[in-house]
């Protein structure tokens, strides 16, 4: 493993076995994690961006769902090879997870303070009294108000936002050194998601996890991301920094999702969607999955997979347009105009 | 756009008694017009009475006060049979979720052609599949639809059947319930495109309810902004992004993320605090300027006037 690196996933793949066959889920995924960075995974619903988290905290339903091939290297440890039980004292532990729906994620019938504990005692082998205390300075850490009497309260007395917080506060409780985040804000109001979203940057800087943050939405992304990485049928299609995936797009994929965003200047006629469906992962499309889609599709796209094209040093894309004989290709105008109105925000900071 | 009030909506409420001396003021006197052929937009928070509103428009609730004109007649109130079948055809609603709002154990064909049926809109059974046909074309599906049933359906092929289903009757007012929300990004700009498309063809006119400030903005001529069952500001949809004077309102744009890594690193978020409003008067919707109404006093009135004529002048 690179120094600097806290995880590294290659070739990762994931399938599930169904009736009608094995869905090819996860397609060969490599990427990794930097100590204290914050990684995107951006995709529509079906893309695996779910599966791969699942895969990463081995909480896939066995045994329909299993890896297939590749590595999860966590610790100079390859955690695809772990035994459940070994899995178990990581998994909580130096791996915590926070779940999109907060009401479904904690236990209705227990209460708040109790959950909070459950970690604390199991994995850090805290006394009674002790762990009361640690659960206290969470509470307080992921700022909810009055945490003493707010702890012998049930899920169903806290609204959305401060369930959430609760939620936050059982993934911290151990120091986990990687916090996974599955739409961790999704179900929740935009002002409600603002305040999650500064916390979750906040306690970022004062505990210095690494966060994998799964989310659907753009905007998200650009407000809590050091890097993206986006999905498309299994498979990254691009990966980079947030400012070369937001002001320097490659892939035709992450221009669609771009464009399908209106942004509050823009009073264009139409939008730029994305035509169509994902593919069916049973059978996944032979070349580009995204060529049928894909209004710049080469012929190429629709024989032969492309591989990683490098941008920069962090920024690469899987498009055949990268390739030195492919036509020059310009993104769709909506997308240039975006680019070039934020360019103009810029500026008017400065 | 003309001026024309297609829906008038006068001073609705629509409270829900949940026990003894406890009720839930959803939507608490609420006043605007709908012209015709506009888009309407109705934002708000989760529990701010916006889809409250858009169902008691439709009479799904029998709202609690006030009244819903519709071409000058009251929608609201008792009614006979072929009185509520006329307005059931000028009115029809899409849903948010694409899962539940479709009968599982119906086929396309029937679920489009309910309507068609009711208001025996169809001669024959000949008719009646062409016009299913036709409806399936508009909305991007195809025939072969027809005889399938909603689980073979992706979610944003399912929106597309509510439209469908909701133009079968030839409304001329359709209220969408977040018809978007429960759908990916990429499906969600298809389905606005299309219902965008449907507005010029057809001259209809809609009240889109969401939350996704963005994407209203967008369809919309107009917004309204909701908070606690009722409307705190409405304008015109640029001018209600440009100048907001509500403070909640305020708070609320600040709150949209965007896609735009440097602006969000730079973002100032305001925070809606409701004990700033002096309580002591009873606050009134007044024209702050042209076409622009706000929820204030007559004191904040002043300083939102004198707030809006320093923006302008500079």
């Amino acid at each position: 493993m690179k120094k600097d690196n806290i995880l590294e996933v290659d070739n990762l793949k994931v399938s599930f076995k169904t009736h009608s066959g094995e869905v090819q889920a996860v397609r060969g995924v490599s990427f990794d994690l930097k100590k204290g960075e914050t990684l995107a995974i951006v995709g529509e619903s079906g893309s695996g961006k779910s599966v791969t988290t699942k895969a990463l905290m081995g909480l896939l339903p066995k045994p329909h769902g299993y890896i297939k091939e590749g590595s999860i290297m966590f610790d100079d440890k390859d955690i695809t090879k772990l035994k459940d039980k070994n899995m178990q004292s990581i998994r909580g532990k130096e791996l915590a997870m926070i779940f999109q729906d907060p009401m479904t994620s904690l236990n209705p019938t227990m209460k708040v303070g109790k959950q909070i504990m459950e970690g604390l005692l199991k994995h850090q082998k805290l006394g009674k009294e002790e762990a009361k205390k640690k659960a206290i300075e969470l509470m307080n850490l992921v700022q909810i108000p009055n945490p003493e009497a707010r702890m012998k309260q049930y899920p169903h007395q806290f609204s959305g936002g401060m369930r959430q917080r609760v939620v936050i506060a059982m993934a911290l409780a151990c120091n986990p050194r990687i916090l996974i985040a599955d739409e961790p804000t999704t179900a929740l109001d935009v002002t409600i998601q603002a305040q999650i979203l500064e916390l979750m940057k906040d306690i970022q800087k004062k505990v210095e996890t690494s966060i994998i943050f799964i989310t659907h939405d753009l905007g998200v992304v650009a407000n809590v991301a050091d890097r993206v990485a986006v999905m498309y049928a299994g498979k990254i299609v691009e990966i980079g920094t947030v400012d070369e995936v937001f002001y320097n797009p490659k892939h035709p994929y992450t221009w669609g999702l771009l464009g399908s965003m209106p942004t509050l200047e823009s009073d264009e006629e139409e939008l730029f969607a994305i035509p169509g469906t994902p593919p069916d992962l049973i059978a996944p499309p032979k070349g580009d999955a995204f060529a049928a889609r894909n209004k710049f599709a080469l012929e190429i796209d629709f024989v032969e997979e492309p591989p990683m094209f490098k941008v920069s040093d962090t920024h690469y894309a899987a498009t055949w347009l990268l390739h030195e004989d492919a036509p020059k290709i310009e993104p769709p105008e909506s997308v240039k105009k975006r680019i070039e109105s934020m360019d103009h925000s810029e500026e008017a900071k400065r | 756009m003309g001026q024309e009030k297609l829906v008038e909506i006068k001073n609705l409420k629509q409270h829900f008694k949940l026990g003894r001396n406890n009720v839930v003021k959803a939507v608490d006197g609420l006043t605007f017009d709908i012209y015709k052929g506009e888009t309407f937009g109705l934002v708000g928070e989760s529990g701010c009475g916006k889809s409250t509103t858009g169902r008691s428009i439709i009479r799904l609730y029998n709202s609690t006060d006030g009244e819903v004109l519709f071409k000058g007649e009251n929608v609201q109130g008792k009614k006979n049979k072929s009185e509520l079948k006329k307005f059931n055809r000028q009115m029809q609603m899409i849903f948010q979720d694409p899962y539940s709002s479709l009968n599982p154990r119906m086929t396309v064909m029937d679920i489009i052609a309910e309507g068609i049926d009711i208001h025996g809109l169809a001669k024959n059974a000949e008719e009646r599949k062409a016009k299913v046909y036709e409806l399936l074309e508009t909305v991007g599906l195809n025939k072969e639809h027809a005889n399938r049933y909603p689980h073979e359906f992706s979610g944003g092929q399912r929106q597309r059947l509510g439209i469908a289903r909701a133009l079968a009757v030839d409304p001329e007012f359709i209220i969408a319930d977040e018809p978007i929300s429960a759908l990916d990004v990429s499906i969600q700009a298809q389905v606005v495109n299309l219902m965008k498309q449907l507005q010029k063809e057809k001259g209809l006119t809609y009240l889109f309810i969401a939350h996704d400030l963005s994407m209203v903005k967008y369809i919309s001529d107009r917004i309204g902004v909701m908070y606690f069952g009722k409307l705190v500001e409405l304008a015109d949809a640029d001018e209600l992004y440009k100048n907001p004077v509500h403070p909640y309102t305020r708070s609320l744009l600040s709150a949209i993320p965007l896609p735009d890594p440097i602006y969000e690193r730079n973002r100032n978020r305001i925070v809606y605090d409701p004990s700033q409003h002096d309580t002591s008067e009873e606050p009134e919707f007044r024209e702050i300027s042209p076409k622009h109404w706000v929820l204030c006093t007559s004191k904040e009135f002043e300083a939102y006037k004198k707030e809006q004529q320093n923006s302008i002048t500079n």
